[in-house]
């Protein structure tokens, strides 16, 4: 099944084009890979895909099916709690109980943590914070900004197993990352230096 | 995977969801919300220091010093009301969110009026008696206030919404919205004063009602327009 296609885009950044006829099609099953060196594009693609940059975004983008993005910045507030935050957390558009949420934080290995201040925790905790979030949605397509970033080896292999398991049920990812290729088997690398605009 | 344990959110859920996690977070940093009020408690200190300790004279002024005192706080805050969910990133996840964008603002909008305006303006007696404002004026001040800084906020959402995106948005935010605090402005404190002097306010009174209801249906649709602008830029 088809959950993303996207056409000859190109993506401007202020004055300059970094990204020219990128096609991409993502369906059920797959994991991709988007490589390339820093300041590439490969967040602004992904933010493109997203749907949250239209201007200096050409070619055509069609998304099938919801989707859930996870960037940088993981839309999680110190101030609060991992249960609040992922409680309340905006883009959710299912209702989880505590209690799912309590099992979902346990799986990322923050049991114990639920009522503490988010801000009190240590970087790759506030990671496994919104990286909780992918055990609480149905989204079939999930597109992953960097979600390695700060997380440890056993971290990284919970990761990597979540995808995995997300994968074999019907679904696909789309991440960035400057690690090794984990999916051997699975993945698909799309490699942006070659649609650089040099 | 589509579970169906879970049932999907409705628009007042969302709302709520959106308006409770704005107010943990301000109740969280609780110098944000006392900032407005020790700013008004600062300035309506040294008004009487400045003026001079005739009551007479204070009095009289006091329905504009009020006012303009709550619309300065009022913008103080309103500057930074969508800046920390731009900075982490909610602002992305709201716009991706299948609920419309200007209805999850404007939980976020209403939590922020609670803790400020709606505050403010439950406070302000107090303030208007260290000024010496005639008690006949109290009730009409607090409702005056509550229905003022009900439109100013909403207003401050619509340019901080426009701003956000912007490094040092805030003299741009003044610019642009102290125009349209002037209303809100004028109508308060010809109210108070209506009222101060023993006359039948409720002109005023509903002027600013109409006001604030009108702003309440149209200034969401802007802000959600306004965010997505500036998350596009």
């Amino acid at each position: 099944m088809l959950l993303l296609s996207a056409a000859d885009v190109s993506i401007e950044r202020g004055e300059r084009r970094l990204l020219q006829g990128v096609d991409l099609s993502v369906a059920s099953g797959q994991v991709w890979q988007v490589l390339g060196a820093n300041g590439v594009g490969k967040s602004s693609l992904l933010r493109a895909l997203a749907g949250l940059a239209r201007f200096g975004v050409e070619g055509s983008i069609a998304r099938f099916e919801p989707l859930l993005y996870l960037a940088h910045a993981p839309a999680i507030k110190g101030a609060l709690s991992p249960l609040e935050n992922l409680r309340c957390h905006p883009a959710c558009d299912i209702t989880s109980s505590p209690a799912q949420i309590a099992l979902a934080l346990e799986a990322v290995q923050l049991g114990g943590f639920e009522h503490q201040p988010v801000g009190s925790l240590s970087a790759g905790q506030q990671r496994r914070v919104a990286l909780a979030r992918l055990l609480l949605t149905d989204a079939r397509l999930w597109l992953l900004d960097e979600p390695f970033t700060a997380l440890d080896g056993a971290g990284c292999d919970w990761l990597e197993e979540c995808i995995r398991g997300h994968v074999s049920a019907g679904g696909a990812v789309i991440f960035t990352s400057h690690q090794p290729s984990r999916f051997s088997e699975l993945q698909q690398d799309l490699d942006l230096g070659s649609y650089a605009v040099s | 995977m589509p579970s169906v344990d879970r049932p999907s959110l409705s628009l007042l859920a969302a709302f709520g969801r959106q308006f409770r996690r704005h107010g943990q977070a301000l109740m969280a940093s609780l110098t944000d919300v006392a900032n407005p009020l020790l700013f008004f408690f600062m300035v309506v200190t040294l008004f009487p220091l400045g003026l001079g300790p005739d009551p007479l004279q204070l009095a009289s002024m006091a329905p504009g010093i009020l006012w303009v005192v709550a619309l300065l706080a009022s913008l103080m805050v309103s500057a930074r009301m969508f800046a920390s969910d731009f900075e982490d990133g909610s602002l992305e996840q709201m716009a991706l969110a299948s609920h419309p964008l200007s209805v999850l603002a404007l939980g976020e909008v209403a939590a922020h009026w609670l803790a400020t305006g709606c505050l403010l303006a439950v406070v302000s007696p107090v303030f208007a008696m260290m000024l010496g404002l005639p008690s006949q004026g109290l009730g009409v001040l607090v409702l005056s206030l509550l229905l003022g800084t009900l439109c100013l906020t909403l207003i401050g959402a619509v340019g901080s919404a426009l701003t956000v995106s912007i490094r040092r948005g805030g003299l741009l935010l003044s610019l642009l919205i102290i125009p349209l605090n002037v209303p809100v402005l004028i109508f308060g404190t010809a109210a108070v004063t209506e009222a101060v002097m023993g006359r039948d306010p409720s002109t005023w009174l509903t002027l600013m009602g109409a006001l604030a209801a009108g702003m309440l249906a149209l200034a969401p649709l802007a802000v959600g327009a306004a965010l997505r602008i500036s998350l596009d830029s």
